[in-house]
């Protein structure tokens, strides 16, 4: 029992130190706020998952300061050379302390678990969002634009749909209007990022992903993969253009007037490997192009993996493919549900 | 039909001249160099007619502690590549800004952090975690030796055999260009139709042998050959973390050996596991690999924290704090670590809910190692702390582990993975775990039970300035990744474009020239200390007033550990039996049985390096040969019926005799 209590004595000054330490680590985030994206990111969805990083450092800092502090605390004031420290060589056990040491930390596990439920449900990333910012939820009658992400070795297309237009290594979105994509692979395997943005997803060949996102402030971030797909990797970066509504009626139409055609002979063309590809305007495409790559079937006389699966009923490869959005979208790849039409 | 068969190219298969790499300026200077050292190296043994030495005492030595201490070497050389490779990529990242390219081209380049991953895991972190295992656990728990003798001089010849295979592909072809894991579609054969993802393949599935076999070995070792006394709740920690440890890698390595030879069958025979279309699944791989990879961590982690406990126990010359939630703990991470692999790819699109399980799983295991860390904690609390070497790396570790741990509960909180994911952030996180923790304690315990092996200690000036390069040296390598990925950079990358990020790439290529230190200072440490070795020479067998029955043996111990079994009353066995005078038996010594040398285990493991190369190169012909021979040797070794031998007992009484001499003359 006394050496509970001794040890309640020496937690009072790591407390203050604690608190200390915790200001410390605040200015250290705002610091990082300047020019870290991550920490200051753009977009309202990124800036959720900024907050909750700190959230979750502030909690477990909690627990971390008080444990360096009290090593080097403990290292010092029971150096052999310190008589005057008490020695209890056979003193291994009390019930007091144990509950604290495993308490403590499951307590804070406890809060940081909730908050991850949540929040994991919250920012699932094939959620369509239901605000665009802190208290402002997305207007009445706005539909998100849907843009088409297809990862090429080693650059982007994007497809817009809606617009009838697209192009390579260059994405722009209007500020505060939700941005659904859906993200494909040709092959190899990459990661669609944009950390003003929102987090990042896997591209995948024959599967879709989905990623929801809005962009709040005006500028020019930057995109990239985050998973590494071979030479090409460190050049596979884009600049995406947060714009007002004008600006992006006028860059449509600067795409529509300038692009060229891309049809599945330009496609097949333009995803032989290259590197450092220039930014491309593509106006007249074919519109069952992307359904084609996400399908595998672009080349002539190649079956589609959605018929393939529909022949094979309910095929065993490929379940990301064609699943609709909301919370039910996330394809299970084993489960085979790959058959459903793609929308 | 015979004029069909291309003789050159079923002996050489796709071997050529042009696998050599002239080009790379890089590559033939370390060539040169190996060469030369090499040949330098053979002419030196055979000057000073060392072979029969060798072969006799070591290569073909069954004596735990003799291949502890190899796997020891093993991982120390294999630690000298990986650590070259790692100051090429700080010197590149470092350089490549802008309109420079640096000095690695992506080719080059790529196979460097792949080398580096592959060689810092499989061939520096696992011989050292299984050399150490090797060499202490029959000492701490009174064993003669392991329980099956030969398989563990196999074991370690079949892991050298891994090893090897990496090295030749420096200068023969080229390493595999798809990260540390190989992950399809970029390691399948349409993108990757080079020798480089063969080489990574056959290294992993010859060394996987050797690991598992020696993970078979020492589970049973432990749960079968305990001094009498010793129950499960009287075993010293460091040997409660390895039958952990031995548990995970047994029921984990085969899922690597499965994985890896569905990927060969996709490469080697055109099946269609991992290939994007008709029917394969390259998320498949992922899944399967992290299965395997997850457990991984712990298995390399698990018996740092072993050692920790016995060092802070030892120099805080104090019972360990909470012996019995420092097990559970233990037995808790062990279960845990197997489900939360999913957390190695939140990013993949699973639900929220597959997310969020996972990610609160991961969360769950800081409980357990958050309890071991105030364990040591209040261990240190009321002690007298001696800091020798080992316990500096013991600090060292708990201020820097605490650290990494908090980052990696960060990055299981899947809306933070993703904006974290891949990033220089996540680099930073797992060389924070494993260098302040794995690493760290395999240098602590090196120095700690190094009097033991060797019969002198490490000089403790070296020591210090090994272990505060390394430190310092890890915070300058580390904290400005941590930084570079919240600014959003990824990983894998071999230039950039933004120059407000050189500057941090600049320290951390300083903090890599501090770890080069570290690591100089470290070998120069065993140098100095042989050359001191009579004044660290330690008499005893117990330099450090140690708790457990290693210590009370001779340094080094003689071939049979114990001339009599030791009786175990309490946990810290030997303290006990110190406490309450205990006074070693003098006379009455039987002659002791002890299993017998064998060539077997390196023969083996030689042809196997050749069948490995064989299939690498596609040379169906010497593979086929190869794979006979491994066979008629495998075959004939079971006719081996000269296995063991007894130690007569008037060697046993003349050792003995010898001990009792130096202990009094000490005394």
């Amino acid at each position: 029992m006394r050496g509970t209590l001794d040890y309640l004595q020496y937690s009072a000054m790591p407390i203050l130190k604690l608190v200390r330490g915790l200001s410390l680590a605040a200015a250290v985030a705002l610091l990082a706020g300047c020019d870290a994206v991550v920490m200051s990111p753009s977009g309202d969805v990124a800036a959720q998952q900024r907050d909750l990083i700190v959230w979750a450092t502030v909690l477990m800092l909690l627990v971390i300061v008080p444990v360096i502090i009290l090593t080097l605390l403990f290292a010092w004031r029971y150096r052999s050379s310190n008589k005057e420290a008490t020695y209890k060589p056979d003193w291994d056990h009390s019930t007091v302390l144990e509950l604290v040491i495993w308490g403590v930390p499951l307590l804070i596990i406890i809060a940081l678990g909730a908050m991850t439920y949540v929040s994991t449900h919250k920012l699932d990333p094939y959620r369509p969002l239901d605000r665009i910012g802190p208290g402002q939820p997305v207007p009445e009658g706005v539909e998100p634009l849907v843009v088409e992400v297809v990862s090429l070795d080693w650059k982007w297309l994007f497809f817009y749909p809606e617009q009838g237009i697209a192009t390579v290594n260059e994405l722009a979105a209007p500020v505060d209007r939700p941005i659904r994509f859906k993200i494909t692979s040709s092959s190899t395997m990459n990661s669609f990022f944009i950390p003003a943005l929102a987090g990042q997803i896997y591209a995948m060949a024959g599967m879709e992903t989905k990623l929801h996102g809005v962009i709040n402030e005006e500028g020019i971030y930057d995109g990239f993969s985050a998973n590494y797909s071979g030479a090409g990797f460190s050049h596979m970066r884009f600049k995406f253009h947060g714009m007002s509504d004008a600006d992006f009626g006028e860059w449509v139409a600067k795409v529509a007037a300038e692009g060229d055609t891309l049809d599945r002979d330009v496609y097949r063309e333009l995803e032989k490997p290259s590197e450092r590809e220039p930014v491309h305007y593509y106006a007249d495409v074919d519109p069952t192009l992307y359904d084609a790559i996400l399908n595998l079937c672009v080349e002539p006389g190649t079956m589609c993996m959605k018929d393939m699966m529909m022949f094979g009923h309910g095929g065993h490869g490929g379940g990301n493919v064609g699943k609709d959005d909301g919370h039910e979208g996330h394809g299970d790849p084993a489960a085979g549900h790959g058959h459903e039409q793609h929308q | 039909m015979f004029d069909q068969i291309d003789l050159t190219k079923l002996i050489f298969g796709r071997l050529t001249w042009e696998a050599i790499p002239y080009h790379e300026p890089i590559l033939i200077a370390t060539f040169a160099a190996v060469i030369l050292g090499g040949i330098a190296l053979l002419v030196a043994l055979t000057y000073f007619r060392l072979w029969g030495y060798l072969w006799r005492e070591w290569f073909t030595s069954i004596d735990h502690k003799k291949i502890g201490i190899m796997y020891i070497i093993l991982a120390l050389v294999m630690l000298l590549r990986g650590f070259a490779d790692a100051i090429m990529m700080r010197i590149q990242q470092a350089w490549a800004f802008g309109d420079s390219a640096g000095y690695l081209p992506p080719d080059h380049y790529d196979q460097i952090f792949t080398a580096h991953g592959v060689i810092m895991i499989f061939f520096v972190a696992m011989p050292l975690v299984t050399g150490i295992m090797n060499y202490v656990v029959p000492l701490q728990i009174g064993a003669r030796d392991v329980a099956f003798p030969f398989l563990n001089n196999f074991s370690f010849w079949m892991t050298t055999s891994g090893a090897v295979l990496v090295m030749v592909s420096l200068f023969i072809g080229e390493f595999a260009k798809t990260g540390w894991l190989a992950y399809p579609p970029l390691a399948g054969i349409d993108k990757s139709p080079g020798v480089g993802v063969d080489y990574y393949i056959w290294a992993l599935q010859i060394a996987g042998v050797g690991t598992l076999l020696s993970g078979v070995n020492l589970l049973v070792t432990i749960v079968k050959m305990r001094a009498p006394g010793m129950t499960m709740m009287k075993m010293p920690v460091f040997t409660w973390t390895a039958l952990c440890t031995n548990v995970l890698i047994v029921a984990a390595f085969p899922v690597l050996t499965a994985v890896l030879a569905m990927l060969t069958l996709d490469r080697y025979l055109g099946t269609n596991f991992f290939t994007e279309d008709l029917g394969g699944n390259a998320m498949m791989y992922i899944n399967l690999i992290w299965i395997w990879g997850h457990p991984e961590v712990y298995i390399l982690i698990l018996p740092a924290f072993g050692v920790f406990s016995e060092i802070v126990s030892t120099y805080s010359g104090k019972r360990l704090f909470g012996y019995a939630s420092m097990v559970y703990a233990t037995v808790v991470i062990t279960v845990l670590s197997y489900l939360v692999w999913l957390h190695h790819f939140f990013t993949m699109g699973s639900g929220a809910s597959v997310n969020s399980f996972f990610g609160i799983t991961t969360m769950i295991i800081s409980i357990p190692t958050g309890a071991k860390v105030f364990n040591w904690l209040f261990t240190m609390y009321r002690g007298r702390i001696r800091f020798d070497v080992p316990m500096l790396w013991t600090v060292g570790f708990m201020v820097t582990f605490v650290i990494g741990g908090m980052t990696g509960v960060l990055l299981a909180v899947p809306p933070a993975d993703f904006v974290l994911h891949n990033s220089l952030f996540l680099i930073a996180h797992f060389h924070n775990v494993i260098i302040g923790g794995v690493l760290f304690g395999m240098l602590a315990a090196i120095t700690y039970w190094f009097p033991k092996a060797f019969g002198f200690k490490l000089d403790p000036f070296w020591g210090k300035v090994s272990f505060w390069f390394w430190l310092t040296g890890f915070y300058f390598a580390f904290m400005p990744l941590y930084v570079l990925g919240l600014m959003g950079v990824t990983r894998r990358m071999s230039q950039f474009d933004d120059p407000s990020l050189q500057i941090w790439f600049q320290v951390a290529a300083f903090g890599a020239v501090l770890i080069a230190i570290g690591i100089a200072a470290f070998l120069i440490q065993l140098v100095v200390s042989f050359m001191r070795r009579e004044s660290l020479r330690d008499e005893t067998g117990d330099p450090w007033d140690g708790r457990t029955l290693e210590w009370s043996t001779s340094s080094p111990p003689p071939a049979y550990n114990f001339a009599f079994t030791p009786r175990v009353h309490d946990l810290d066995a030997w303290w006990q039996m110190k406490q309450h005078g205990y006074k070693r038996p003098e006379s009455g010594f039987l002659p002791i049985h002890m299993p017998k040398n064998t060539g077997a285990g390196i023969i083996l493991a030689g042809i196997s390096t050749v069948l490995g190369f064989a299939l690498i190169w596609h040379m169906w012909l010497l593979a086929g040969v190869s794979f006979l021979g491994l066979l008629v040797v495998a075959i004939g070794h079971t006719f081996n019926y000269n296995r063991d031998y007894h130690i007569p007992v008037e060697e046993v009484e003349r050792v003995e005799a010898e001990r009792t001499r130096v202990l009094a003359n000490h005394g």
